[in-house]
C-alpha cells in the first residue's frame, strides 16, 4: 500500500504473496453503473463526447488506406489524439473516462479483451465464485441456521452452472465497459500497441499490418498475468493459475494452493465451501503475510482452523508436476531459510497464487531507453515512466499493475485519473495510503493505511507516539441479528494530532465498510472531527462509528492535523 | 420402513456416559500431587455463563519467566476473548491443554513452577497425569503429516509414504487416533477423513454435505431439480413444516428411488423361538434382541447381503454387521444400531438395545449409534400386521420386515395338518449387489436359526 513497501514485495522469494498481489476487487462496477444509469453529469459527457467521435470517424479513413503514418511523422505539431491508452483494463478504462470528461480526445488499444484482468481473469468472475461460496457456507452450517430457527436440508450445487454464472458475469460487464465507452466516443483500437518512438505507438494483430498513431500523451496500463516460479509446470488442468480457476472447470478433493495473499485465501473458500480439502503452501513464516498481524491472527483463527485446511509455511514449493499417468500432482518443498528439501506432498491439483508478473514484455520500451526492474515500469510518484538514466520522459505515463505501485484494480484507475489530471492542468498526486484494499474470504478482510508495525516504525522514525483502538462485531446489534458477532476493527491513530494511520477491519462486510475510513484518509479528516458524524442504528458501520469514540486523543490537542500526506 | 421397537420397557439404570472428550475429570485426584510451589493455572470463568473456555493461543512459552499481572494465556468464551493474567511470579513450567483445545472453567490448562529446579518436577507431573486425564495427552498425531518419501532407509518403522488429506488429519487430532498407524482407502492409497472417523468409530458425518459431480469435467447434477406439484387446496387445511427428523426421513426417503430393490418374502416357524424367548425373558432378553442376534449371526455367512452399493460400480464388503432397528418416535423415527451384534451375546445386546432406545427417547444418540448400520430390522408384528413392505434405507444392501407370529395351520410333507406359530419375513434388497437366490439363501439360513435357536444364546 505503502509506496515503500511495494519493491520490496517483489523482491522477496517467489512464493510470497503480499498486499500488491490482488486479483479480486471490486473493480468497474461502479463505472459500468456511470455508463448504464445515465445520471445528469453523464449526459452532459455524452455531449461532449460528440466531437470526439467525429474524429474518430475521420482516423479510420486514415488508418485504413495506410497513408496517414509518413504525413504525421513529419507533422509532429499536430497529434491523431490528444491520449493514447494502452491496455483496456480497468486502470485504463477508468482513464479514458476521466479524459473524455476533460475534453481530451482519446483512444484505447486492447490487445486481449475489453476489461482485461480484472473484469475476465480476476475480481468480477471471482466474486461470483465467492457469492456461491458464501451461501453454499451459510447453507451448510447447521448451528447457525438453527440458532436462527431456519431448517434446510442438504444444500448441493450444479458445478457448471456455478461456473457459468461467473462467465456470464464477466461477459455482462465487459459489455458494459465497451459500451461505455463507446458511448463517449473513446476509439477502441484492437491490437497489441507498441511504442515506437516520442508520442508514437503502433498497434495491430500479429500477422497483420501495423498502423500508427500519434498522441500528446501515452498512458501505458498494460496490467499483469499470473505468476509462475520456476520449476512450477502449469498444465491447466490439475496445476492451474486463478485464470484456470476462476472457469471452475472441476472441483478437486484435494487441492494445494500456493501462497496465502489475497487470492489463495479466496480461492481456499471457495474450494472449501464447495467440498474440497485445501493445503496452503506459504513461504513466509505465517500465513497470509500481507496483513495486519492481528488481523491475520484473527483471520486464520476463522477462515483457515476450522476449516478443511492445513498448510505448510515457511517452504518453498520448488517442482511442481502436473497429475499424469495415474499419478497424483506431486509437489516437492524446500525450507524456504536452509533450501534442505522438507516435504514431497501429493495431492489432487494445485492453485499457484503466487502473486502476479507485470505484463510489459513487447511494449517498445527499449525505443525510448526505458528499462524495467523486473518487468515492472519505473515511476515517480505522478506515474511519469523514468527512463534508463534517471530523467523523466515526457508525455509518457504508466499506470496500475504494470507500474506495481500497488497491484489493485482501483488503483490504476485512480493513477489513471490522477494522470489525466496533470495533462489537463491540475497537478494531482494520489495518496497511496488512502487506497483501501478487500479480501472477500467469508467473513471479509479489509484495510487502509499502514499495518500496526509499519505504523510502528513510522512513529519511531518520525518520533510520534500512536496508538490503538479496537472494537468488536460481538457488540454490535446488526451483527449480532446476523448471528455473525465474529470480527474485529482496529484503528491505529496519532493520539497528539488524531489523524488516522490505518484501519483493519475483519468481519462480515468488512469490504464495505472500509471507505468510510479510506475517505477520511484521503481527506485528511481526524478521529475527533468524524466521531461527531452519526450512523444510522443499528448497522454495521455502528462499529466503526465506535471505533471513532472509543479513540482517547491527549488532551491538549491543539496541534492540527497533518495535510493528507502523498506517497 | 417405520415400525416400533419391542423395548418400551426400558428402564435400564445404565448410567449415560458422557462423550468425555473435553473434560478434565480427574483433576481432584491431581491436586494432592500438586505441592505449594507449583501452582496450576485454571480455565477462568469469563462471564457468568460461560461454562468452558477455548484456548485461543499461549502468550507464553513453556519455560519462559512469568511476573504477576502478566498476560500469560488468550481465552475465547461464549462472549469475548480475554488475555488471562497470573497471580503469581514464577515460570510457565508445562502447558497442559493446547492451543485451540477446549477445557471446562476451573480445569488446570496449566503449570507455573516457582523455581527452575521444580520445572522438571511439575512436567513430570503434568505427564504422569495425562494418561489418567484424557484431554490434555499432548502426543498430538499432527506432525505425522505427510512425511517426505525417505530417500534413505531412515528408521525401519517407516513402511512407506503416509498421506493424509487436512481434514483427515484435523479429525485424527481432534479424535486422538494414530494416522499413522491406518491404512487409507483414499485415492493413491490416502487416508481420508471417512478412514479416520472409522477407526475413531464414527460413522461418516450425516450431513450430506456437497455433492459434486465426483468425476471432473463432468457437468453435475447435484441438485435435482424438485418442481412441487401443485396440488388442489383444500380449504381449512394446516401446513406444518418438517422438523429436522423428519426432513432427514423424507430426504432419504426420496433418496431410496434410486436404487432398484426387489422384495423376497419368507414363512418362519417360531415356536422354538417363543419357546427361548420364555425362558430368557427374565434375564432381560428382548425379542428385538434375539432377532438381531439372528439376523446379524445370518449375515455373517451371507457377507453379500451385508454389502452395501455406493457407486453403481463396485461391491463395499462390511467388516462388521451392525444391525440398525427402527424405533418410531413422538416426532417420526429412529434407527439405533446394535454394533457387532453377531459378536456380542444375547444379554450385552439386550442391555445395549436398552441403552439405545433410553438415548434415542432423550434425543442424546451420537451420530453413530444411528447411522452406522449395515442392515436393518423392522418390526411390526406387534401391532398384529402378519405383513409389510420396508424400503431400503440409502447405504445399505438389506432391510428385514417382521410381521406378526401367530398360530397358523400348516401341511407337512405327509399332507398332515398342525397349528403351528409362524410369522411372515420380507426382505427388501438392493438388486444391484443382492440377487434373488443370494437372497433366499440368506432367508433360509435366517430361517433355520429362528426355528432351532439354541445357537442364539451361545
Amino acid at each position: 500500500m505503502h509506496a515503500s513497501i511495494l519493491p520490496l514485495s517483489t523482491s522477496n522469494p517467489p512464493y510470497s504473496t503480499l498486499r500488491p498481489h490482488s486479483s479480486s476487487r471490486l473493480c468497474g462496477l461502479q463505472r459500468e453503473a456511470f455508463g448504464f444509469c445515465s445520471p445528469p453529469q453523464f449526459r452532459s459527457r455524452n455531449l461532449r463526447a460528440v466531437p470526439a467521435k467525429t474524429h474518430s470517424r475521420r482516423l479510420s479513413v486514415f488508418s485504413t488506406s495506410n497513408t496517414a503514418a509518413g504525413n504525421r511523422s513529419s507533422a509532429p505539431a499536430s497529434f491523431d489524439y490528444d491520449l493514447v491508452i494502452i491496455g483496456a483494463g480497468v486502470g485504463g478504462h477508468g482513464a479514458a473516462l476521466h479524459a473524455v470528461e476533460k475534453g481530451l480526445k482519446t483512444a484505447i488499444i486492447e490487445g486481449d479483451v475489453m476489461g482485461g484482468t480484472c473484469v475476465n481473469r480476476g475480481c468480477v468472475p471471482s466474486k461470483a465464485l465467492l457469492a456461491v461460496s458464501g451461501r453454499m457456507r451459510e447453507l451448510q452450517d447447521e448451528h447457525h441456521l438453527k440458532a436462527l430457527g431456519l431448517q434446510v436440508a442438504a444444500a448441493g450445487y450444479d458445478r457448471q452452472a456455478v461456473a457459468d454464472h461467473a462467465n456470464n458475469l464477466a461477459s455482462r460487464i465487459r459489455g458494459n465497459l465497451t459500451n461505455s465507452l463507446k458511448a463517449l466516443g473513446v476509439d477502441i483500437l484492437t491490437g497489441f500497441g507498441t511504442i515506437v518512438g516520442p508520442q508514437k505507438v503502433k498497434y495491430g494483430k500479429i500477422g497483420s499490418s501495423d498502423n500508427v498513431v500519434t498522441a500528446k500523451d501515452i498512458i501505458i496500463a498494460t496490467g499483469s498475468v499470473p505468476f509462475v516460479p520456476r520449476g512450477i509446470e502449469v498444465d491447466g488442468k490439475t496445476v492451474i493459475t486463478s485464470d484456470h480457476a476462476l472457469k471452475l472447470e472441476f472441483v478437486p478433493d484435494w487441492i494445494a494452493i500456493v501462497g496465502s495473499g489475497y487470492i489463495g485465501l479466496e480461492f481456499s473458500d471457495v474450494y472449501t465451501a464447495l467440498g474440497s480439502e485445501v493445503t496452503f503452501i506459504e513461504a513466509m513464516d505465517q500465513l497470509m503475510p500481507g496483513f495486519d498481524p492481528e488481523i491475520g491472527k484473527l483471520a486464520q483463527r476463522v477462515l483457515i482452523n476450522p476449516r478443511k485446511i492445513d498448510y505448510h509455511t515457511g517452504v518453498f514449493a520448488t517442482k511442481i508436476t502436473p497429475a499424469k499417468d495415474g499419478k497424483p500432482v506431486t509437489i516437492e518443498l524446500i525450507d524456504a531459510k536452509t533450501k534442505e528439501p522438507k516435504d514431497t506432498l501429493e495431492v489432487d491439483a494445485a492453485l499457484i497464487a503466487t502473486g502476479r508478473a507485470p505484463f510489459t514484455k513487447g511494449l517498445g520500451l527499449e525505443n525510448i531507453n526505458v528499462e524495467t526492474q523486473r518487468g515492472f515500469v519505473p515511476v515517480d510518484e505522478r506515474m511519469r515512466v523514468i527512463d534508463a538514466d534517471g530523467n523523466l520522459i515526457p508525455h509518457l505515463y504508466c499506470i496500475g499493475d504494470a507500474n506495481g505501485k500497488l497491484m489493485l484494480a482501483h488503483t490504476a484507475s485512480a493513477q489513471g485519473i490522477s494522470v489525466v489530471e496533470q495533462l489537463t492542468g491540475n497537478d494531482h498526486v494520489l495518496n497511496h495510503l488512502s487506497i483501501p484494499a478487500a479480501c472477500f474470504t467469508h467473513p471479509e478482510i479489509s484495510m487502509v493505511g499502514l499495518t500496526e508495525p509499519q505504523a510502528r516504525e513510522k512513529a519511531e522514525n518520525q518520533g510520534f507516539e500512536i496508538s490503538i483502538a479496537k472494537t468488536s462485531f460481538k457488540a454490535n446489534t446488526k451483527a449480532l441479528a446476523e448471528n455473525e458477532g465474529e470480527g474485529l476493527a482496529k484503528l491505529i491513530y496519532r493520539p497528539d494530532t488524531g489523524e488516522i494511520l490505518g484501519v483493519h477491519i475483519f468481519g462480515m462486510h468488512a469490504a464495505d465498510l472500509i471507505h468510510e475510513a479510506s475517505n477520511a484518509i484521503a481527506l485528511g479528516t481526524r478521529v475527533q472531527d468524524i466521531k461527531f458524524a452519526v450512523h444510522a442504528h443499528p448497522t454495521l458501520s455502528e462499529v466503526l462509528d465506535e471505533l471513532y469514540k472509543s479513540a482517547k486523543l491527549n488532551s491538549h490537542n491543539t496541534k492540527p492535523a497533518s495535510e493528507p500526506v502523498a506517497v | 420402513m417405520a415400525s416400533l421397537s419391542f423395548s418400551s420397557s426400558v428402564s435400564s439404570s445404565t448410567p449415560f456416559l458422557r462423550p468425555s472428550a473435553f473434560l478434565l475429570s480427574s483433576r481432584s485426584a491431581r491436586l494432592p500431587l500438586v505441592r505449594a510451589k507449583i501452582r496450576e493455572i485454571f480455565m477462568p470463568a469469563l462471564s457468568s455463563t460461560m461454562t468452558e473456555g477455548k484456548i485461543v493461543s499461549w502468550v507464553k512459552s513453556e519455560g519462559d519467566v512469568l511476573s504477576k499481572g502478566e498476560p500469560v494465556v488468550v481465552v475465547e468464551s461464549d462472549k469475548a476473548d480475554m488475555d488471562v493474567e497470573t497471580f503469581y511470579d514464577g515460570i510457565l513450567a508445562a502447558i497442559v491443554v493446547n492451543e485451540g483445545e477446549t477445557a471446562p472453567v476451573g480445569a488446570a490448562i496449566g503449570l507455573l513452577a516457582e523455581t527452575e529446579a521444580e520445572i522438571a518436577e511439575a512436567r513430570a507431573k503434568a505427564a504422569a497425569q495425562s494418561p489418567a486425564a484424557p484431554p490434555p495427552v499432548v502426543e498430538e498425531p499432527a506432525p505425522v503429516a505427510p512425511k517426505a518419501e525417505a530417500p534413505a532407509p531412515v528408521a525401519a518403522a517407516t513402511p512407506g509414504k503416509l498421506v493424509a488429506t487436512p481434514f483427515a488429519k484435523k479429525l485424527a487430532k481432534q479424535h486422538k487416533v494414530d494416522i499413522s498407524k491406518l491404512v487409507g482407502t483414499g485415492p493413491f492409497g490416502r487416508v481420508t477423513p471417512e478412514d479416520v472417523e472409522k477407526a475413531a468409530g464414527i460413522a461418516p458425518a450425516p450431513k450430506a454435505n456437497v455433492s459434486p459431480a465426483a468425476a471432473p469435467v463432468s457437468p453435475a447434477a447435484a441438485s435435482p431439480p424438485k418442481t412441487a406439484a401443485s396440488y388442489p387446496e383444500i380449504p381449512g387445511a394446516k401446513v406444518v413444516p418438517f422438523t429436522t427428523m423428519q426432513a432427514a426421513v423424507s430426504r432419504n426417503m426420496i433418496e431410496s428411488l434410486a436404487v432398484p430393490t426387489f422384495r423376497v418374502g419368507y414363512p418362519i416357524a417360531t415356536d422354538a423361538l417363543d419357546a427361548l424367548y420364555k425362558k430368557v425373558k427374565a434375564k432381560g432378553v428382548t425379542m428385538t434382541a434375539l432377532l438381531a442376534k439372528a439376523a446379524a449371526m445370518a449375515l455373517v455367512q451371507h457377507p453379500e447381503v451385508n454389502a452395501t452399493c455406493k457407486d453403481g460400480k463396485s461391491f463395499t464388503y462390511n467388516s462388521s454387521v451392525n444391525i440398525a432397528v427402527a424405533v418410531a418416535m413422538d416426532d417420526g423415527l429412529i434407527t439405533p444400531v446394535l454394533q457387532d451384534a453377531d459378536k456380542l451375546d444375547l444379554y450385552l445386546l439386550s442391555k445395549k438395545w436398552k441403552e439405545l432406545v433410553e438415548k434415542a427417547r432423550a434425543k442424546q444418540l451420537q451420530p453413530q449409534e444411528y447411522n452406522s448400520g449395515t442392515f436393518t430390522l423392522s418390526n411390526l408384528g406387534m401391532f398384529g400386521v402378519d405383513r409389510f413392505d420396508a424400503i431400503l434405507p440409502p447405504g445399505q444392501g438389506a432391510i428385514m420386515a417382521v410381521g406378526a407370529s401367530k398360530p397358523t395351520v400348516v401341511a407337512d410333507k405327509e399332507g398332515f395338518f398342525t397349528v403351528k406359530n409362524q410369522m411372515l419375513v420380507n426382505v427388501t434388497a438392493d438388486h444391484r449387489i443382492i440377487y434373488g437366490a443370494d437372497l433366499a439363501a440368506f432367508l433360509q439360513t435366517f430361517a433355520k436359526i429362528v426355528q432351532n435357536p439354541e445357537s442364539l444364546t451361545m
